[in-house]
């Protein structure tokens, strides 16, 4: 049960020549934008990317509140949906976490359990994926600006993802990166923690747009559309009385955006 | 700047940790003392451990330690009792806290004692022990500073390492104004904690018997391990003609050897000392030709529950823990809602593992669901504790009991008591939608097409939207945008 004790180590694989991307359920439904951007970055580092329609989701909400039968259904539904042996790109370290950490412990005693780790092992973040198997090299065509970096817990401390989006982000010629002074903090999404107890995350929430602003960037980026939903939501239920107005994006999109010259 | 929630987010549950954390939440002073507090100890920490191989090799160290210990504690504690009659301490066990009560209570009773003076213990904390003496004649007087402030407030810890965290200097001036006799009120650190050294110098002296708790004791030698920083605990266990430890049966190593490393993470991950002012060894009563030393010691053993814990090998790992509070230290929710909010002796992370274990899922059950599972408590864990993996098998045994285990029924007390027809229906349709591919694609392309209808009064939208704007929904969801733009499926 400890294997998480610790972030999970991943080993570089040889660059591939195909990636299956596995898009989220968050991404697929409120924030698509991401998840294509995510794609379209691979492609453009000369992979072909390849994007299961069978695809639901990783199977964390319901391991998360205790329900593993229905985890596991859910999950046996993604290894048949992503059956070569290509890489698995994901666009949120916390889903990415969930099936690489997570998927080995839940089917432990299971009788599919080296289907389970065999999956698992092919698990990326992306941001991790762009720096460490494809080396990527972005150009900047956008006008300068200050962007504050938001950390996903999972993405740190289960994937292992800490310097890999800043390192992206401070390669932009025009782009100055402002570190928040709390980045290590819980922005309180959680999953169902924020209707759980929606009063402690309103707090965590509050706190955590307060050392964004702090930091005085126009934007903020982040890695998980968890996280992007709680605090873009909090932001824009507080307007503009809260202080000058703060952008957010996923990184995928920033990052398109930016290294496109149209 | 504050984001308020909105007076129709609907008032939680009487009793819930979410009514307690509404209270905790609104108390400004109390969130500024945690907050300034947890931000003190996370950098004093930081401060200890600036190397991170260093710090991998020495957790992995204490995790090891603590493991090996557990996987013989049948063996040592025999070995334990074993080797404390050869040094003349004397041995109880008790299965309950009221067993464990009413032993303490026995010796005392043996002894004629009518004042003791303690120094900290979670255990006792744990046994309601200062109650329980007080409800049969005996006075019980906290000598670590924390406690003896909390004692004086007539309330429980809020932090097992710092007790008295959540009060400010301002407010401990006004409870030692109207404590102690001649004492003025003042915010003067030095000027308070001489008057409550004053107070508790003469009750050493007075004192029939003290009790102490014990952070590590060593099988091999029969050691009581004891750490502190202000002297009282060595008064307490010295002073006195006679000495109690309460200890949990999980609080053993092995050997000697195994203490230096563990002396290496505790103080540092608590306090971000390098050691404490005191290290206790005591292995036995004052021996002859020696001037100071209780005449006797006893030692009692608690198990209350803990071998229920101890039976499942993953829910074990929670016993590993070496109290140094690191996990609440680091813990997002308890910095915001303090200790009390927890309504349990111990409160943060851990707590929130441990008090369903010991007290019951059916008592406790809220406490497992109080965390984001941000594994910021199991980033630090001295001895490598997966809080987060253990919350959501406690989550799990809420809702669905696993098979019996080799104790007594099911592997955690009260288990199956979170379970309701509504929260099930939702995961199983949940799972008939997520784990049928067409089935998805067909819902999520409604949802796209209508989901943005859905009023957000309904649950669980209405707690989100109590803060938070509601959640669009994208016109075309990535399945349809991914075959659009051409992207293979196969």
């Amino acid at each position: 049960m400890s294997a998480i004790s610790t972030p999970s180590a991943a080993v570089p694989p040889e660059r591939p020549e195909t990636v299956y991307f596995f898009g989220t359920c968050l991404v697929d439904l409120f924030y698509p934008q991401a998840g294509l951007a995510g794609m379209e970055l691979l492609k453009r580092q000369g992979l072909r990317v390849v994007f299961p329609q069978d695809q639901t989701c990783c199977g964390q909400p319901a391991r998360n509140c205790g329900f593993f039968e229905e985890a596991r259904a859910v999950a046996r539904a993604q290894f048949d949906a992503f059956p070569e042996p290509w890489p698995i790109v994901v666009p949120s370290g916390s889903c990415a976490g969930m099936m690489r950490v997570h998927y080995p412990q839940l089917f432990a005693d299971q009788p599919d359990r080296e289907r389970a780790e065999a999956f698992a092992a092919r698990v990326y973040e992306l941001s991790w994926f762009l720096v460490h198997v494809l080396d990527c090299k972005l150009a900047d065509h956008g006008e300068p600006v200050t962007v504050t970096w938001h950390a996903s817990c999972h993405s740190m401390r289960e994937m292992g993802v800490t310097d890999e989006p800043k390192r992206l982000l401070r390669s932009l010629a025009n782009v100055t990166l402002v570190e928040n002074p709390r980045e290590r903090e819980c922005c309180g999404f959680g999953g169902t923690f924020s209707v759980r107890q929606p009063e402690v995350s309103a707090a965590m929430v509050a706190d955590k747009i307060d050392a964004l602003r702090s930091t005085g960037a126009a934007e903020m980026v982040t890695g998980d559309c968890g996280c992007l939903m709680n605090i873009s939501g909090a932001l824009d239920r507080m307007g503009g009385k809260a202080g000058p107005p703060l952008r957010s994006r996923h990184l995928a999109e920033f990052l398109l955006e930016r290294s496109d010259d149209r | 700047m504050t984001v308020d929630a909105q007076p129709d987010a609907g008032a939680p549950k009487a009793g819930s940790f979410a009514e307690r954390a509404h209270l905790a939440l609104n108390d400004k002073p109390l969130r500024a003392n945690f907050r300034r507090a947890m931000d003190g100890l996370m950098a004093k920490r930081a401060a200890q451990f600036p190397d991170a191989a260093d710090l991998a090799a020495l957790r992995a160290r204490g995790a090891a330690i603590k493991e090996r210990a557990l996987a013989r504690l049948p063996d040592l504690l025999e070995q334990l009792e074993a080797r404390c009659a050869e040094n003349g301490i004397r041995v109880h066990w008790a299965e309950t806290t009221d067993e464990a009560n009413r032993i303490v209570l026995g010796i005392f009773r043996e002894h004629g004692v009518k004042t003791v003076v303690k120094g900290k213990s979670m255990v006792s904390e744990e046994m309601h022990l200062n109650a329980f003496l007080g409800e049969h004649g005996i006075q019980a007087i906290e000598s670590d500073l924390g406690e003896y402030i909390i004692q004086l407030a007539g309330e429980m810890p809020s932090h097992i390492v710092m007790p008295c965290i959540h009060k400010n200097k301002g407010q401990i001036g006004a409870l030692f104004a109207e404590h102690i006799e001649g004492q003025r009120y003042t915010e003067d650190v030095d000027e308070l904690t001489a008057a409550a050294r004053r107070v508790l110098r003469d009750r050493f002296a007075e004192a029939d018997a003290g009790i102490s708790g014990v952070n590590f004791a060593v099988a091999e030698t029969g050691t009581l391990v004891l750490v502190e920083n202000e002297g009282n605990g060595r008064l307490s266990t010295t002073l006195p003609p006679l000495h109690v430890a309460v200890m949990g049966i999980e609080k053993l190593v092995e050997t000697l050897d195994d203490i230096p490393p563990l002396l290496a993470l505790l103080p540092r991950s608590a306090t971000g000392q390098p050691i404490t002012t005191y290290v206790n060894m005591i292995t036995s009563p004052r021996c002859e030709g020696e001037k100071d030393g209780p005449r006797e010691v006893h030692l009692v053993l608690l198990d209350n529950g803990r071998t229920r814990v101890y039976a499942d090998p993953e829910l074990r790992e929670t016993l590993r823990c070496i109290r140094c509070g690191a996990c609440m230290n680091h813990c997002p929710v308890y910095a915001r809602v303090g200790g009390h909010t927890y309504d349990a002796v111990y409160p943060g992370p851990i707590g929130k593992i441990l008090t369903p274990q010991i007290a019951g899922l059916d008592v406790a059950g809220d406490l497992p669901h109080a965390s984001s599972l941000c594994n910021a408590c199991v980033e630090v864990c001295p001895v490598k504790i997966p809080i987060a993996d253990i919350l959501v098998r406690l989550r799990r045994e809420a809702v669905r009991p696993s098979a019996s285990n080799s104790v007594q029924g099911a592997a955690v007390k009260g288990a199956g008591d979170g379970w309701t027809l509504s929260e099930s229906s939702v995961w199983a349709g949940w799972k008939w939608l997520h784990a049928n591919p067409a089935l998805y694609r067909l819902g999520a392309r409604a949802l796209a097409l209508a989901g943005n209808l859905i009023p957000a009064g309904v649950p669980p939208l209405k707690a989100w939207t109590s803060v938070r704007s509601k959640p669009k929904f994208a016109p075309r969801t990535l399945h349809q945008l991914a075959r659009d733009k051409g992207f293979d499926d196969a």
